[in-house]
């Protein structure tokens, strides 16, 4: 990644983050109480953070890659489970993962 | 005048603190991504919304390219105009400080500030902005723990941090499951991003998961 690159990514997700945040405190109440917008707005959120669980831990680039991360997820999944505390689910995840990557 | 709602404070302080702290998480992934240290922390600082900065560096982390990264980000943030839409009535403010309250609407100002409605408005106002700024201070400080720490330790994969990330993403996940219907949406996100890897290319599968959202929300259950 390009200093460019990063830098127009910071600059751009921080402007329109922004702007969708105080377009909330703008807009008529009205114009987003469409029932059809609601429920797809409620379930944006699930869809988006599935895939980025996927597109993290399973893939690289444009491929299934199976290795040390789907350890970590494992232990993650069962530690959410056993309704462990946030930052214990993502130090156990890379503690496994990392073990795993200098084992194999 | 009444005394200071202490419950409310609790509530607004003990979310403050352990969404705060979670931002170790934010600064170590945006290293790993290949972000500066500046840039890391002013994403926390600017962008201050903590999925939609975790997808930003996370496409880019992934191999995505910039638009793609952008526009998961935004769209991960959309929620927040619906927070602000129910927020604004409740604060009332203008010029500056409602730019403030804007940047401050978050899913745990917007939460506490609703979790307050039996104790009155005055609790959710309160609420509101103690949380919202208790989540800036603590976000912001942890992120640049996390991000020099994860400068410190050099390569991703050797301490974890690539599983992390995922991790992350799956704890910020999990809290939102709270029925059968929405782990079949979940589920079949999954399914739908795994399938369209090989077709697309890096990032866009994480784009196109919408879709699924959209398939689901379309009709009235």
């Amino acid at each position: 990644m390009s200093t460019t690159t990063s830098w127009m990514v910071l600059g751009a997700t921080s402007v329109l983050c922004f702007s969708i945040k105080l377009l909330g405190y703008f807009i008529p109440e009205g114009w987003l109480a469409h029932p059809r917008l609601q429920r797809v707005n409620a379930l944006v959120p699930i869809s988006l953070l599935s895939a980025l669980v996927v597109a993290e831990g399973l893939v690289i680039k444009t491929r299934i890659v199976i290795d040390h991360r789907l350890a970590g997820l494992a232990v993650a999944l069962a530690l959410l489970f056993a309704k462990a505390p946030f930052p214990v689910v993502v130090v156990s995840a890379a503690v496994t993962s990392a073990l795993v990557y200098h084992l194999h | 005048m009444t005394t200071l709602p202490r419950d409310t404070f609790r509530d607004a302080l003990s979310v403050a603190l352990t969404v705060g702290a979670y931002g170790v998480a934010f600064g170590a992934a945006g290293i790993a991504a290949g972000f500066s240290v500046l840039q890391t922390c002013l994403f926390s600082l600017l962008t201050f919304t903590g999925a939609s900065q975790f997808a930003a560096v996370g496409v880019m982390a992934a191999g995505g390219g910039a638009v793609s990264a952008v526009a998961a980000a935004t769209m991960l943030g959309t929620r927040n105009a619906l927070y602000g839409l129910q927020m604004a009535p409740l604060v009332r403010v203008k010029g500056v400080r409602r730019i403030v309250a804007a940047h401050l609407t978050i899913d745990e100002s917007t939460g506490v500030a609703l979790a307050q409605t039996p104790r009155g408005t005055r609790s959710m106002r309160y609420g509101f902005w103690l949380t919202g700024s208790g989540v800036f201070l603590f976000w912001n400080i942890f992120t640049l723990l996390g991000a020099l720490g994860a400068k410190a330790l050099g390569n991703p994969a050797s301490w974890g941090l690539d599983a992390a990330v995922p991790a992350a993403f799956l704890g910020l996940l999990w809290p939102r499951l709270t029925s059968a219907y929405l782990r079949v949406v979940a589920a079949t996100s999954m399914a739908f991003a795994m399938l369209m890897t090989p077709w697309l290319p890096a990032g866009v599968p994480i784009i196109a998961s919408v879709l699924v959202a959209v398939v689901f929300g379309w009709r009235e259950r």
